[in-house]
């Protein structure tokens, strides 16, 4: 057995790709735990899985790396129990299992899955959440709450979490559920763990957390699968790496005998030299200008400014308060003092509604929290904020106007969709985002602020947004761009503001910007030593808003 | 649609017509025909002029009403205040008949604006003090019932002028004044929804509040205007109510609520928000019309009705569930 591990089936799609370079000795020579061959899976339209192979070993960690559509969702539903192959057959140690019909039988074959987006019971303890549903009883009747607590004090310690069974989960972060999640796999005796996107929305702190309890679950023989649009977390966690693209089996690779460009020329089958569009227009006026923009327990004294066909980056951890800075200015959650400036004019900052009007426009981090209508159509949710220029004053609706609008920036987009009425829920998340720049373009926005405009979609869709983001500006667009992606900020921008627990830290320019130095402004260990604002802690709290 | 780009993507995608998706997409309809139908079959007083529009009449306040109740339902909320606004405006509508001779021209308005006063203070309380509607709305059932008694002292206000009694009982050839009414009514609704910007900001804010505010939408607004558009409703239909039976009646309306959520809910809208459409609550106010009519013919007693109208009620929404998946 070489490095590759690849099965008979891969030759037709005419992609191996010959990863055993590092050619040292053999991956540990262990019965695989799971095996599943030839898995097919065809959706109306779509073929989702295409005669996949995928197995695990246990003690690894195996990250399964592919762009949104590739088939890893659909693979992990099949393994989870929520959809059934069409065709193909799955080997729990070394026996070949029937069909899994629900995930309920899933969970008592020791197959576990925590979901991108928990649904605890918020208003239920940990202790509670931990054992719902098999709550432990006396005497047949009575819920016996006293060990219940005993059983999770047990559990949560075993993983090293420290934390009071007795709390609410509301109370808890988004990184502490995940914790209780995984505590919940490891008291259903699960043999493998499947982890969906775990940090896309936890700290730095929380993310330390997370590997170690992963490293402890492996330690204990534990099969962990683990996906990620995160490279720097394939490469600190993983033993070994599995690639689909298209719903195809592209390769098994050892982590050590790859590096990421290869991993991602994998993954898009393109060269992502032109990965972040060339910039070269000049800097106009300055449109943006914030000055000592205040909100108590968020962030104190931010100031910067945006020139017309600037991009201005804002860096730093998450829960560092640049989302709240944005909201801030956009008007969501008015500031308590400092001023905006939009083309030397004040701006309110009293609602969205008002900041529109001043053309800006803001692409919030969550899109289907804040960003889109699921409910309404393409068309409709591109038209949404221009609606008062498309309609008369008394508020009839030029509705040809409207269409042809909405057609335009659909074809000017590239976005995907049958029809512009269909109901953005049917389009794939990154044409879901277009949607949403679509809809701040019909604007025309003079300042645009981006929050994470490229989380959870694929290296394509990216840098088509990267594109467009960059023609924004060459338009004399005034751009402020939030990203948690060191490249993409890195890529982006021309300026970067780092914010460290409420306040702008630092102002690197692009020319002397490093992943290095951002993270040394962003975790407080370089650069200017000014104290965070009194009493809050910024790295402690998580971006998940009610 | 002008685009050469979505013409060719809808032209390849197009699939072989789909019976199944036709018959859920437009359930109401094909279950609505069966029963006429059946009923034409099986009686031969269904299908006559005479009792056509018998139906019609009967549902024109009914529909009235789900009219509003629909735009309400749209914002992902309730109005439970209907039957109480509807016996309120009728009370104040014979008052202003009676004891002061107001002309009708004069009237009519007053109780419209009656109606959306009252509805707009259940909005102020949904949309400035987040209240839940479905409380806001039933303590403004229970209070404005109160004020009506009080008005009217308990008694029916009658005998009210002819002239008035027209606007229930009245025909404009062969169609009764109400379903004139009720279809300039829906016409109405169709148009905000449809062609107006508030109708745009209906369904959004029920599909989704977050995003509509970071769109730019005055969400305050949007949900005054749901709640005292259905009160202009009751108000109006409190008008046509108290023409037909000839008194302000403090006791009227009982349970209007109900069947204008019925109507609403069957003709597919989402008590969830953001998703519904006005003809389908058209349907919906005919569907229930026509079982009530064709039980009535069967000689069927009312308490089975009520079972009936159940059943229709629940399967609507079963089905609605299934074509919106889980």
């Amino acid at each position: 057995m070489s490095a590759p591990v690849q099965t008979s089936q891969t030759g037709q799609t005419g992609q191996t790709v010959q990863a055993g370079r590092a050619g040292g000795p053999d991956p540990a020579p262990v019965r695989p735990f799971l095996e599943m061959k030839g898995i097919s899976k065809r959706f109306p339209g779509v073929t989702a899985l295409d005669n996949v192979d995928f197995r695990l070993v246990p003690g690894r960690v195996h990250a399964l790396m592919g762009e949104n559509g590739a088939g890893k969702s659909t693979l992990m539903r099949i393994l989870a129990g929520l959809d059934c192959p069409d065709e193909g057959e799955i080997f729990l140690d070394g026996q070949k299992m029937q069909r899994l019909e629900s995930p309920r039988q899933a969970i008592e074959l020791g197959i576990a899955m925590i979901h991108q987006e928990l649904n605890p019971v918020l208003e239920m303890t940990v202790a509670e959440n931990l054992f719902l549903g098999r709550e432990f009883v006396r005497r047949r009747l009575f819920v016996d709450s006293r060990a219940m607590r005993r059983e999770a004090v047990k559990l949560l310690d075993d993983l090293g979490v420290n934390l009071d069974p007795d709390r609410r989960m509301a109370e808890l972060t988004v990184g502490q559920m995940q914790m209780v999640e995984i505590a919940k796999a490891v008291s259903y005796r699960a043999n493998i763990i499947i982890m969906d996107e775990p940090t896309s929305a936890v700290t730095s702190k929380e993310v330390d957390r997370l590997f170690e309890i992963v490293g402890r679950l492996k330690g204990e023989g534990k099969c962990v699968i683990y996906i990620t649009h995160k490279m720097d977390e394939v490469f600190a966690i993983s033993d070994e790496i599995t690639v689909f693209r298209d719903g195809r089996y592209i390769g098994t690779y050892d982590t050590g005998s790859i590096n990421e460009m290869e991993l991602i020329r994998l993954m898009v089958a393109r060269d992502l030299n032109e990965m972040f569009p060339e910039k070269t227009h000049q800097l106009g006026d300055v449109r943006l200008k914030v000055d000592r923009l205040t909100r108590r327990g968020a962030f104190a004294d931010v100031s910067f400014e945006v020139r017309a066909g600037e991009i201005l980056g804002l860096a730093g951890l998450v829960g560092a308060g640049r989302t709240e800075v944005v909201e801030a200015i956009f008007g969501v959650t008015p500031p308590d003092s400092g001023q905006v400036l939009v083309d030397g004019v004040k701006l309110p900052c009293r609602s969205p509604r008002s900041a529109i009007a001043s053309r800006l426009g803001l692409v919030t981090e969550d899109r289907k929290l804040s960003g889109l209508v699921l409910t309404m159509d393409v068309h409709d949710n591109i038209a949404l904020p221009s609606l008062p220029k498309l309609s008369t004053p008394l508020g009839l609706l030029k509705l040809k106007q409207a269409a042809k609008e909405t057609a335009r920036f659909i074809e000017a987009l590239r976005i995907k969709t049958f029809s512009p009425k269909e109901l953005v829920r049917n389009l794939s998340g990154g044409n879901q985002q277009k949607v949403i720049l679509a809809k701040w373009l019909a604007t025309k926005p003079s300042v645009m602020i981006f929050d994470e405009p490229t989380r959870g979609i694929d290296v394509g869709a990216k840098s088509e947004i990267y594109k467009l983001v960059v023609d924004m500006a060459a338009e004399g667009v005034a751009v402020v761009l939030i990203s948690s992606e060191m490249k993409e900020i890195l890529g982006m921008c021309d300026r970067i503001v780092v914010m460290r627990q409420g306040a702008g830290v630092a102002v690197v320019e692009r020319g002397q910007a490093s992943q290095e130095l951002l993270l040394l402004h962003a975790t407080g260990l370089g650069g200017r030593e000014d104290g965070p604002p009194d009493g809050r802690q910024g790295e402690e709290r998580h971006e998940l808003r009610p | 649609m002008s685009s050469a780009l979505s013409r060719s993507l809808e032209g390849e995608s197009r699939p072989a017509f789909d019976w199944k998706q036709f018959l859920l997409k437009y359930n109401i309809v094909v279950v609505l025909l069966l029963i006429c139908v059946a009923l034409s079959v099986y009686t031969d007083r269904f299908l006559n002029q005479e009792n056509i529009i018998n139906i019609t009449r009967q549902v024109s306040i009914n529909g009235i009403l789900a009219i509003g109740m629909t735009m309400v339902v749209l914002t992902a909320g309730i109005d439970l205040s209907v039957g109480s606004l509807v016996a309120f405006s009728g009370v104040v509508t014979a008052v202003l008949l009676r004891d002061h001779h107001w002309p009708i021209l004069m009237v009519v308005p007053m109780s419209l604006a009656a109606g959306m006063l009252l509805g707009s203070v259940n909005g102020y309380f949904v949309a400035y003090w987040r209240a839940a509607p479905f409380v806001v709305t039933l303590a403004m059932m229970t209070a404005a019932r109160g004020m009506t008694f009080v008005y009217s002292k308990g008694r029916p206000i009658s005998p009210l002028p002819a002239e008035f009694l027209f606007l229930g009982k009245g025909s404009l050839g062969p169609v009764p004044i109400p379903v004139i009414i009720f279809l300039l009514t829906f016409l109405a609704g169709y148009v905000i929804l449809r062609h107006f910007r508030i109708g745009r900001y209906i369904y959004a804010v029920g599909g989704n509040e977050t995003a509509a505010v970071v769109s730019g939408i005055n969400i305050k607004l949007v949900k005054v205007f749901v709640y005292s558009f259905s009160g202009l409703l009751c108000g109006l239909a409190a008008v046509i109510l108290t023409a037909r039976v000839s008194a302000g009646l403090p006791q009227a309306g009982q349970s209007y609520e109900l069947d204008a959520i019925a109507a609403t809910v069957i003709g597919g809208t989402s008590l969830s928000g953001g998703r519904g459409r006005l003809w389908g609550t058209l349907i919906g106010a005919l569907l229930l019309g026509v079982v009530n009519n064709g039980l009535d013919l069967m000689e069927i007693s009312s308490f089975y009705q009520q079972i009936v109208k159940g059943v229709i009620i629940l399967g609507a929404v079963l089905i609605d569930s299934k074509r919106h998946g889980s």
